[in-house]
């Protein structure tokens, strides 16, 4: 069996010689990651790929948002003009700024119909030279964005094949299938909080001018990639205390566990 | 000393021919005038082989069939002038705006930029075909002599210094434009050239015609000099149309538009310049105008004085047609005219065109040009108010912001920006319920205990507040807020009643507005 594949083979590739110059060979393309700004995140996937759609889904309050803005922080601080295709008008630009977003750099469209949100992602996916692309359809119910047809999915990879843009689609569940190059799962452990008294820790009530949000914990899984196998990792995101305590140290650093 | 002078030959005609370039192998004739009282004014020479003559009665003139009979319109003969103007100032700086249809240019020194005389005369035959205009031009060392040969000699002529009289001596008499007193008399003496004229002695003629003889005599001959009166540089931009017909429908309105962009755009391009911001400004009509001028004057007036305007303010200077076209569909798309055109005006305001050079090592940007266009799309589905980048103000009221116009940075501040990223902890981020949700929150010892808000209820594990602001109380729209930020652990039963937003447990923002006495949801981090 094996020598009449290897006949078989050599066959067709006599008759289809001067045509295709190799049929068997797989195109390999260059795919370049930028960084996501969480180091467990790009060590997990190698960050967002360029030129691809990228899926990231959780339910609500799983530090999906944390997760864009941190690369949108990056790509903006790296002069790249983004883009954020806000689905249901639900984006703080004073949360983004804290989170190191130059708003100067991003095109915010605020939309309120799914439909909006997709017309305007095909107008700045065909008006091209973004680095940056988020669609965001976190607010909305999935059972309407699981309507929307497959073939339009394709065409978003479509368009931005070969480009240097980032497509990135934020939602509840993952609907692109085979068009996401790369599919993260996010969902929130728990979450931090900062007290000047310990004991206070459990009770709250007593003195909860004295708490501080600090956080949560975010745990990632990588449902797909095309260029990397990682499982998952969990990082931490924080509060900007700027406009709660003076005295706490901005943008703490902390040491992050992973699998 | 060179001058060149400009001349547009049966002007009224060209400038029709420009602002409709489908007429320019036709039989065209003007009509000037108040109907019934039409007159043929203009023709060309394919109208007048058909049989038309200047002065005939309009309604003659409609009775041939080949000849396309066409209202002049000074509104559109003074945009042409001004192109003609336009097309002198991308050469010179000196100019003389002679008269309606003729420029003379002072050329002195600029051989040296274009090369030769010639040369300088084949640009100017070039760029003022690019505005739509077929003039005649002259080279000369004199103003006069230049604009005689230009008004008499067909195409570009050269006249070298010294032989002025002989170029000039086939000219007839016309061409010196006398009084018509002189040139009945000339006529009457059998002198039909400028040669005929040079001919007859001084003295003599001074003697029968006065001095106004001895100008003409000097004239002819090539002789006569005098200095240049300069003109002034427009500093506006605008090409008139006024239409015969009015217009409803979009589309034709929108190839009217391109023609006049066309022509505001090659008047900018031969000047160097673009355009920072585009006037559109429409004289309308109403549909039942007809029917009110029978029934009321007074009315009339006021109809006719209904204009529409609009400005588009662009984000660089552009001098694309095509791309302006598309942005002036999006912007009479999202705000109709309410009413029929019947005249459109449209200003450009010039600028300096943007220059820059991408750099190799800085990050690809959109094109301005195509980024316009496609943020005018956007905004005409969702609005101009919500796309764009948002710029925090200087105040402390909570999700206050402004949109200003999304214009990335430029490469080169931006490659001065480029940072590296920073191996910081990652900013937890808060997403907004725009409109706020109204919520009913149980409190103990002051501290919010049970929250409940679109039918879903939660207990609060954790939080912490009061984090207490307010300001503007002096005005009309102040506030006053005790925030909270809120761990909510929601009832199962309560999570099936929420909807679309989600009752997800989770972190969220509550707060009390003491102005509405009321608790709200302000947003959840996420």
């Amino acid at each position: 069996m094996p020598a009449n594949l290897a006949a078989l083979r050599a066959q067709v590739e006599l008759a289809l010689a001067g045509r295709v110059p190799a049929p068997f060979t797989i195109r390999e393309h260059q795919v370049e990651n930028v960084p996501t700004g969480i180091s467990e995140v790009d060590a997990l996937a190698g960050g967002l790929p360029r030129g691809a759609l990228t899926e990231i889904f959780g339910p609500p309050c799983s530090g999906r948002t944390s997760l864009l803005f941190s690369a949108l922080s990056v790509r903006t601080m790296n002069a790249e003009a983004c883009a954020l295709i806000d689905g249901c008008d639900a984006f703080d630009p004073h949360s983004a700024e804290a989170g190191g977003i130059d708003l100067k750099q991003l095109l915010w469209v605020r939309c309120r119909t799914m439909e909006q949100s997709f017309r305007a992602t095909d107008f700045l996916l065909q008006a091209g030279g973004f680095g940056f692309i988020a669609l965001d359809l976190s607010d909305i119910p999935r059972e309407l964005v699981h309507r929307v047809p497959l073939d339009t999915w394709f065409r978003f990879r479509r368009a931005v094949e070969g480009t240097p843009t980032i497509l990135l689609v934020l939602e509840q569940e993952p609907h692109a299938k085979t068009c996401a190059s790369l599919v993260l799962r996010v969902n929130a452990e728990r979450s931090r909080w900062k007290t000047t008294n310990p004991a206070d820790v459990a009770d709250f009530y007593r003195n909860p001018f004295s708490r501080l949000l600090d956080g949560s914990e975010v745990h990632v899984e990588m449902i797909r990639s095309r260029s990397h196998w990682g499982t998952k990792t969990d990082f931490q995101n924080g509060r900007d205390p700027r406009m709660r305590d003076s005295s706490m140290k901005i943008f703490e650093t902390k040491e992050i566990f992973g699998f | 000393m060179a001058f060149a002078s400009i001349y547009v030959p049966n002007s009224m005609v060209q400038t029709i021919v420009r602002a409709e370039p489908d007429l320019r192998d036709r039989a065209i004739a003007l009509v000037d005038g108040c109907p019934p009282l039409w007159k043929i004014v203009a023709a060309n020479e394919a109208a007048l082989r058909e049989g038309i003559e200047l002065g005939m009665g309009g309604s003659q003139a409609q009775q041939f069939c080949k000849v396309e009979v066409r209202h002049r319109s000074p509104e559109q003969e003074k945009a042409a002038h001004a192109a003609l103007l336009d097309v002198g100032w991308s050469v010179s700086p000196r100019i003389e705006d002679t008269a309606p249809g003729m420029i003379v240019l002072d050329l002195a020194g600029l051989t040296s930029l274009f090369k030769s005389l010639e040369n300088i005369a084949a640009i100017l035959a070039e760029r003022s075909s690019r505005v739509g205009l077929h003039p005649n031009i002259a080279v000369a060392s004199n103003i006069e002599a230049a604009i005689h040969a230009a008004r008499g000699l067909a195409g570009i002529t050269l006249i070298p210094p010294g032989e002025e009289p002989e170029r000039l001596s086939s000219l007839p008499v016309e061409v010196l434009l006398p009084s018509t007193e002189i040139l009945e008399t000339l006529q009457r003496w059998g002198i039909r050239t400028c040669g005929a004229l040079t001919a007859l002695p001084l003295l003599q003629l001074s003697e029968r015609l006065g001095t106004e003889g001895v100008f003409l005599h000097q004239r002819a001959g090539g002789k006569y000099c005098r200095s240049l009166v300069l003109a002034e540089p427009e500093t506006r931009f605008t090409e008139e149309m006024k239409l015969d017909y009015a217009i409803t429908e979009l589309e034709p309105l929108s190839f009217l538009l391109h023609r006049l962009l066309d022509q505001v755009c090659a008047r900018l391009e031969a000047r160097a310049l673009a355009a920072s911001a585009f006037c559109l400004r429409f004289d309308l009509k109403d549909f039942m105008e007809e029917e009110s001028k029978v029934k009321n004057k007074s009315s009339v007036s006021m109809t006719e004085s209904r204009i529409y305007e609009k400005i588009l303010r662009l984000p660089v200077p552009m001098r694309d047609s095509k791309t302006l076209l598309k942005l002036l569909r999006l912007q009479l798309q999202s705000d109709p005219p309410n009413g029929s055109i019947v005249k459109i005006i449209l200003t450009a305001e010039p600028a300096r065109p943007r220059a820059g050079q991408k750099g190799l090592f800085v990050p690809d940007s959109p094109d301005r040009e195509k980024l316009e266009v496609t943020i005018a799309r956007i905004a005409g589905l969702v609005g101009n108010s919500n796309v764009g980048s948002p710029q925090l103000v200087d105040t402390h009221r909570p999700g206050e912001f402004r949109m200003f116009p999304f214009s990335p940075a430029s490469e080169e501040s931006a490659g001065s920006r480029k940072r590296e990223p920073s191996s910081r902890r990652t900013a937890i981020a808060f997403r907004m319920f725009r409109p706020e949700l109204l919520a009913n929150v149980e409190s103990r010892e002051g501290c919010p205990f049970r929250v409940s808000f679109r039918g879903a209820r939660g207990n609060v594990v954790a939080a912490s507040g009061p984090w207490r602001t307010s300001g503007d109380w002096w005005e009309t729209h102040g506030w006053r807020e005790d925030e909270w930020d809120v761990e909510i652990h929601f009832n199962s039963s309560g999570k099936k009643q929420i909807s679309h937003r989600g009752a997800q447990d989770g972190l969220y923002r509550i707060y009390y507005d003491w102005m509405r006495r009321s608790w709200f949801v302000r947003g959840r981090y996420d």
